[in-house]
């Protein structure tokens, strides 16, 4: 089963319609109680990151997540800001992440960004797939994926990096580690190829 | 590369979806799920609803339709009409709609753009603004309620002062060229692309693909709206959703 953790942060139900659809047991989980009875977890994430931490933190939700996926390696997904709470901390806010996978989210530099319209970097941006990992088996990186957000995560090792794409240079879109993944675009606002990537995630 | 996006832009009135020209004369064109079942078989770049109605109405957005629109969509989706609190934005956004928009709220209180930000996140935040040319002397006057009346507001300080808070997007939507089908503004973008640099999307006069293809080329990364243009086909506009394909949108980017 595959588990939404809804922790009162990003896009839970467009997930869940999208597993409905692909005839995929999924379940959305809101108590961390609940947590360990998914095989996969999703973490969806909206809004600015100490926001989202302090709503992880509070429902207690962080300490199960540290359980289940650093003690038992149970995979899990970050979308967006789900991605971002993976790292060690964002220039967005003052909270510590998760520290999962080394490195910090920062933010766009606008005097890179050739023409206006500068922040957010928002639309359909193409990935380049720099790993060859089942994850993006099938995926048409040239129609790529929606994005909307103004920090990205910056990667310590390079070995981390899942996907590249380009907005005044390179950064990182998608991450991973072992059982850990990221995407910093939203697959569940991104149409065929987003449903192939949660389809994808289910198969792993 | 980051593309332009490719915007229907769907009226909702009396619960049904509409079609407008010049803010008048609504024209019934079907059901707005049925609409956006269409539109996600068409991998559309993101949608944009507008209920038109709510603030006409002096009530707050209807969050059932905005539920079932949500769940409906495949596709980012932007939601205005109404919103005129912190907790409806926050609502909405925990429906799974991805951008709220403001005007009529937004020209009252500026501050509001901020307070929603600042728990939503500001790239959420999109701002939209009706324009009408003026009479004399050329510029542009800023409306509110479908057009029927006119702000005190100065569209270039308006749009300095949403720059400054610095919201997601802004959508600048030409009540002259409404339902016109004959081109955008393509002066008033000028001036507005000139005077900030977030995002915007632009709306009001696209008659046919290449009306679209003009923005891109001009401006490069730029939304681009359309109601008339999606919902209609041929010279006796039939209704008919429409919308290019993966295939025929490459040319277009």
């Amino acid at each position: 089963m595959i588990g939404i953790i809804n922790y009162g942060s990003g896009n839970v139900q467009a997930i869940a319609t999208i597993y409905k659809n692909l005839n995929i047991e999924y379940e959305i989980l809101t108590r961390w109680e609940d947590l360990h009875k998914a095989d996969k977890l999703i973490l969806p994430g909206v809004g600015a990151f100490d926001a989202t931490m302090q709503q992880m933190i509070d429902s207690g939700i962080k300490k199960e997540l540290n359980n289940l996926v650093i003690n038992k390696k149970v995979p899990i997904l970050g979308v967006c800001v789900g991605l971002q709470v993976m790292g060690f901390g964002s220039d967005e806010g003052k909270l510590p992440g998760l520290g999962w996978i080394p490195g910090k989210v920062k933010k766009f530099n606008e005097n890179k960004i050739e023409y206006k319209p500068k922040l957010p970097h928002m639309g359909w941006n193409t990935i380049k797939n720099v790993q060859n990992h089942p994850l993006f088996e099938g995926i048409d990186f040239d129609f790529g994926f929606y994005f909307v957000h103004s920090f990205y995560f910056d990667c310590d090792n390079k070995s981390n990096v899942l996907a590249l794409s380009n907005y005044g240079g390179e950064f990182t879109s998608a991450i991973y580690s072992n059982n850990i993944f990221g995407t910093q675009f939203h697959p569940e606002k991104s149409h065929g190829n987003g449903i192939l990537l949660f389809k994808n995630f289910a198969n792993l | 590369m980051l593309r332009s996006r490719i915007i229907p832009c769907l009226l909702i009135h009396n619960k049904g979806l509409v079609k407008t020209v010049k803010f008048k004369d609504h024209k019934y064109v079907g059901d707005p799920i049925n609409a956006v079942k269409i539109f996600n078989e068409k991998e559309v770049d993101e949608l944009i609803v507008l209920d038109i109605d709510a603030t006409k109405e002096n009530r707050g957005p209807n969050m059932k339709m905005i539920r079932n629109l949500a769940n409906e969509c495949r596709m980012p989706l932007c939601y205005g009409g109404g919103i005129n609190t912190v907790e409806q934005a926050v609502q909405i956004i925990n429906l799974g709609v991805e951008k709220v928009a403001l005007s009529y709220s937004a020209l009252q209180d500026l501050e509001i753009c901020q307070k929603i930000g600042d728990i939503i996140g500001n790239q959420s935040v999109v701002v939209v603004i009706d324009v009408k040319k003026k009479k004399l002397f050329g510029g542009y006057d800023i409306y509110t309620h479908n057009g029927t009346k006119k702000s005190t507001w100065d569209l270039y300080d308006f749009v300095s002062k949403l720059e400054e808070i610095g919201i997601g997007e802004i959508v600048i939507n030409s009540i002259d060229n409404d339902g016109v089908m004959k081109g955008y503004d393509i002066s008033l973008i000028e001036t507005i692309r000139g005077k900030c640099s977030m995002p915007i999307t632009v709306l009001g006069g696209a008659g046919n693909i290449d009306d679209i293809k003009k923005i891109i080329k001009k401006f490069k990364i730029i939304g681009v709206a359309a109601g008339s243009l999606f919902v209609f086909k041929g010279k006796y506009k039939a209704v008919l959703i429409n919308y290019p394909n993966r295939e025929e949108r490459k040319p277009i980017y």
